[in-house]
């Protein structure tokens, strides 16, 4: 059943075979049986997801049924869910319970998919390994001492060792993406804008956006559809026509160009990675695209104008945990300065305090002109490169992290080393195009992500290319050993 | 030593909006603590801000009144500081790119002179909420908060430094204050703070261009207080620097109970605010049909309309700046004028006797118990002269105690002027032969004596005679 695409379980639960009750009950009883090995799930909704699986199945007898109904989904534990637990991965809100859903979670709740649960994180989205959730660290389902990636690790975990058939998740810098290639899942960051941020909580609002980690680019095309769209509770929202994704899946790529940035495979390339991915390349050409060479000349300065631009905005962002209205409080506070010192220091891990610092140190007096507003510049740069690419080619492909899921604990003392993971991620959050990441061949018996960078709304485009490799290969399929 | 005092002032206005600037709650003042704001206003996770079109159209409307340019882009900036009734830790505010730019007021001077003031910006931007310390209703040594407030659509009035007294930064913002209601983008309500000013001030020796250090004097919320903290800040600033002291750049409070203003924090300690662009927000594109339509049913301004009362009605200047004070009244006024084709008569009776009621009631025109048309029934009355001026007061003060219109006081309480020379010459008859001594002093020259009897007829007629019949008459048998 875990094993199965979501357009066949939608057959299944049409025809009977199984009722979602049932299909619920299963992922609810693996999630309990394997999730301790992988701590993927913050929480787990048992009774309320069957209660709304029973719903499904009498909206599946009345025959009134869209492709998600009844099936099985987790949401990242940064989406607010009404009456459900929201924590953002941080003891800051260990305890909040939001009083509304998310945009996202209302539009596949209304298609009638389930929540299984919460998963893990990053505390507020910061971390490239999982590593700084408040509910400790998420494991790679291929290798329990390696790190899944982050900031989605939980989702992209979950998804990889079938505890869900899919789940949602947000991109900053690359956290959809990268937990996809180090999990072997398919992992999408849809244009900025696409989906709505209504809900999401925030850590950086020009770069956030939420996407979806599945086993295939046909099953993310099914929950896209429904979480796709224009929302206006959402400023930032694009008022742009939603193509049909499930529709475009199969339409012929034969004489499109692809672009390989000269930029992504220079030194800090595992050669094994390197290797997987020009195998890919060569499956695209044998489709019938073509490939050329590009450069993205202002791509090695994506990091260090990412880490001003994201925590000046996490910096305010964040402002409004203080203790007072909701959320962690320290206990005791002496007076109001305690209150705010002690409540920030004690319900905030060292990488979120980190990142507060470096925000309102690049936003104070005297630095702005020199940090963020040259940050800004940059940025501007930086999408100049893409659409300078975009005219000479259709999409860029390239590895989606330099290497392959590296150890816990390899790189949490090191800030810089685990910021470099997304190198090859952060551009397009800064750009705010879409990109997606397809699992290719593993490189010594770890997964392997091929990023696909497509120009804005292309979402159609990214998860055709992906069916179609996945149409020809079986990468995607392949399951981790003891989650089969 | 002479000095020159220079004040600016910063003026934030609550628009005249249903709900607040970035949510759906209502705005409406007095309700019970944290029962008018939403998620959005309290900074709940994962919420956003959406822009309020209405807060937009009357900031527009502003800016065309002060004839200043409006920006096609404007940008919402985040204002960044802690404090318990900021519930996301920043205001959302514009910084860099306000929505309005340079503009103008122009306000009387005592002599007469017209001053034109320079308005630098007015920029849209969100209210905080309250701290409640009354320990009646938060317990004692608690600090409460009522975020009823927070998310309240404000627009920040910046002057230049044009303003050189007390007098003047008064006149100003009694003038902005008359703007805003005028144009409908504010009640302008002071007691519920929907008007608060704060002055910036600082002195300098006559003729030196740069500018002192200055202080600025936080939330007045009357006339009178800006008045007095000003006055007492500028003769606190002369007395530190003529004995040898130095000022130091600070925000200070005024005390109303002690008339004086006090340090609340000086520069070094002030907030770095950390304004950055709200990502939240995209910039605010005003286009130029939308400008149209916001400013399409601009009313006559204060300045155009004083202008035209002096000129179509033949006002002095005084009673053409009293009457356009507020739009309500100027409408009465012209209402009156047009019924009675009377508008000097009309403006004397709306001076005079109305304003001293509306006064004495503490009431404002449109609370009035005489209506423009019964202003206007009583001025018709004393024209065709079923009554005479005295017994028109009467009158009046019969109508605004609730009597009914003019003719029906008249009716009621007989009050038809006597303009029956018959009646009145037997009325003099009897005075006259009542009075012989009186009588030989008038034609002994005493012409004074020609008064009393007047005073006499009247009594006797109570007031009722026609005074122009009764001089006639009386002369006339007087010198007889």
């Amino acid at each position: 059943m875990e094993n199965k695409s979501i357009a066949q379980l939608a057959a299944d639960l049409r025809l009977r075979t199984y009722s979602s009750v049932e299909l619920t009950r299963h992922y609810l009883e693996r999630i309990e049986r394997l999730d301790s090995r992988l701590n993927s799930f913050i929480s787990v909704a048992g009774e309320a997801a069957l209660a709304s699986a029973e719903r499904a199945d009498l909206a599946l007898k009345s025959g009134d049924v869209g492709p998600l109904t009844g099936i099985p989904i987790a949401h990242k534990d940064i989406f607010c869910t009404q009456g459900f637990k929201t924590s953002c991965g941080s003891r800051m809100l260990d305890d909040f319970i939001a009083p509304y859903d998310a945009t996202l979670v209302e539009r596949l709740a209304a298609a009638g998919a389930v929540m299984l649960g919460k998963t893990n994180m990053d505390e507020f989205a910061m971390g490239s390994s999982n590593e700084t959730s408040f509910y400790g660290p998420v494991t790679n389902p291929w290798d329990q001492t390696r790190v899944p990636g982050g900031s989605s690790g939980g989702s992209a975990a979950a998804v990889a060792a079938r505890l869900c058939p899919a789940a949602t998740g947000t991109d900053t810098g690359g956290s959809i993406r990268q937990p996809a290639s180090l999990c072997g899942v398919t992992g999408i960051k849809p244009t900025y804008g696409r989906c709505s941020r209504w809900g999401m909580i925030a850590f950086a609002s020009s770069l956030d956006q939420a996407g979806v980690l599945a086993r295939s680019a046909a099953d993310a095309a099914f929950l896209l559809d429904e979480m796709a769209g224009f929302d206006p509770r959402d400023s930032t929202s694009a008022d742009v026509p939603v193509p049909d994704y499930v529709d475009a899946l199969d339409d012929d790529i034969a004489g499109l160009r692809i672009g390989l940035p000269k930029e992504y495979f220079g030194a800090g390339l595992d050669s094994g990675v390197a290797a997987s991915i020009h195998d890919a390349i060569s499956e695209y050409e044998r489709l019938g695209a073509r490939i050329s060479e590009i450069s993205l000349p202002n791509s090695p300065l994506s990091v260090p104008v990412y880490y001003v631009v994201a925590p000046a905005e996490c910096s305010s962002n964040l402002a409004r945990y203080d203790g007072v209205r909701y959320g962690y409080r320290c206990g005791h506070p002496a007076d109001l300065e305690d209150l705010y010192k002690r409540s920030r220091a004690e319900g905030f891990g060292a990488e979120v305090q980190r990142r507060i610092m470096i925000g309102t140190y690049v936003l104070s007096a005297g630095y702005y002109d020199a940090y963020y507003l040259k940050a800004q510049k940059v940025r501007q740069l930086i999408a100049d490169d893409f659409r300078r690419a975009f005219e000479q080619v259709d999409v860029i492909m390239g590895p989606t992290t330099p290497t392959t899921a590296f150890p816990l604990g390899a790189k949490t003392d090191d800030p810089v080393a685990m910021y470099l993971n997304d190198i090859y991620t952060i551009a397009a959050n800064l750009a705010g195009l879409p990109a997606i990441s397809v699992p290719v061949e593993p490189a010594e018996g770890l997964p392997v992500g091929l990023q696909i960078v497509g120009d804005y709304f292309q979402e159609a485009r990214l998860l055709n290319l992906a069916h179609r490799y996945q149409h020809v290969t079986h990468w995607h399929q392949a399951a981790p050993a003891g989650f089969e | 030593m002479q000095w020159e005092t220079v004040i600016g002032l910063e003026i934030h206005t609550q628009l005249a909006t249903q709900s607040k600037i970035f949510s759906g709650a209502p705005t409406a003042f007095g309700a019970e603590p944290n029962t008018q704001a939403c998620a959005i206003d309290l900074g709940l996770p994962g919420v956003l801000p959406v822009l309020n079109a209405e807060a937009v159209r009357l900031a527009v409307r502003f800016g065309r009144a002060i004839e200043a340019e409006i920006a096609s882009r404007s940008v919402f900036a985040r204002k960044n500081y802690f404090y318990p009734d900021l519930p996301k830790g920043y205001q959302i505010s514009q910084y860099e790119r306000p929505i309005v730019g340079r503009g103008k007021v122009e306000i009387v001077l005592d002599d007469g002179t017209i001053k034109r003031i320079g308005v630098t910006r007015a920029h849209l931007e969100e209210d905080a909420g309250k701290s409640l310390h009354d320990p009646g209703l938060v317990g004692d040594g608690q600090t409460g908060v009522d975020l009823n407030r927070a998310g309240t659509p404000l627009l920040e009035i910046v002057s230049e430094p044009d303003l050189r007294s007390p007098q003047e930064a008064v006149a100003y913002a009694r003038k902005v204050h008359q703007l805003v209601r005028y144009i409908g983008i504010s009640d302008g309500n002071m007691q519920e703070g929907s008007f608060r000013m704060d002055a910036n001030v600082s002195i300098r020796p006559p003729g030196q261009e740069e500018l002192g250090t200055r202080t600025e004097i936080k939330n007045l919320n009357s006339f009178r207080y800006l008045e007095k903290a000003i006055q007492f800040e500028v003769e606190r600033q002369v007395e530190l620097i003529e004995s040898g002291g130095t000022l130091v750049q600070e925000t200070r409070l005024y005390d109303a109970v002690k008339d004086e203003t006090r340090g609340m924090r000086s520069k070094e300690e002030a907030n770095d605010y950390r304004y950055f662009p709200d990502p939240d927000l995209l910039p605010l594109e005003i286009d130029a049909e939308f400008l149209a339509t916001a400013t399409s049913d601009l009313p006559e301004l204060p300045d155009a309309k004083r202008e035209r009362f002096h000129a179509e009605y033949g006002l002095s200047e005084y009673d053409a700046s009293l009457l356009t004070t507020s739009r309500e009244l100027a409408d009465y006024f012209e209402a009156v004028a047009r019924e009675t084709g009377e508008p000097k008569l009309a403006a004397n009776w709306i001076g005079g006797e109305l304003m001293a009621a509306l006064n004495k009631a503490e009431i404002e025109i449109g609370q009035s118990q005489v209506t423009a048309r019964m202003l206007a029934g009583l001025i018709k009355r004393l024209q065709d002269g079923t009554i005479s001026g005295k017994i028109a007061k009467q009158v009046f003060e019969s109508m605004w105690s609730g009597e009914g219109d003019a003719d029906q006081v008249i009716r009621s309480k007989g009050l038809e002027q006597i303009t029956d020379s018959g009646a009145i010459e037997a009325m003099i008859d009897a005075i006259i032969a009542a009075n012989p001594g009186q009588v030989e002093q008038y034609r002994a020259g005493k012409q004074k004596v020609f008064g009393f009897f007047v005073g006499q007829v009247m009594k006797a007629s109570r007031g009722k005679a026609n005074p122009q019949q009764v001089n006639e008459i009386l002369e006339r048998k007087l010198r007889a």
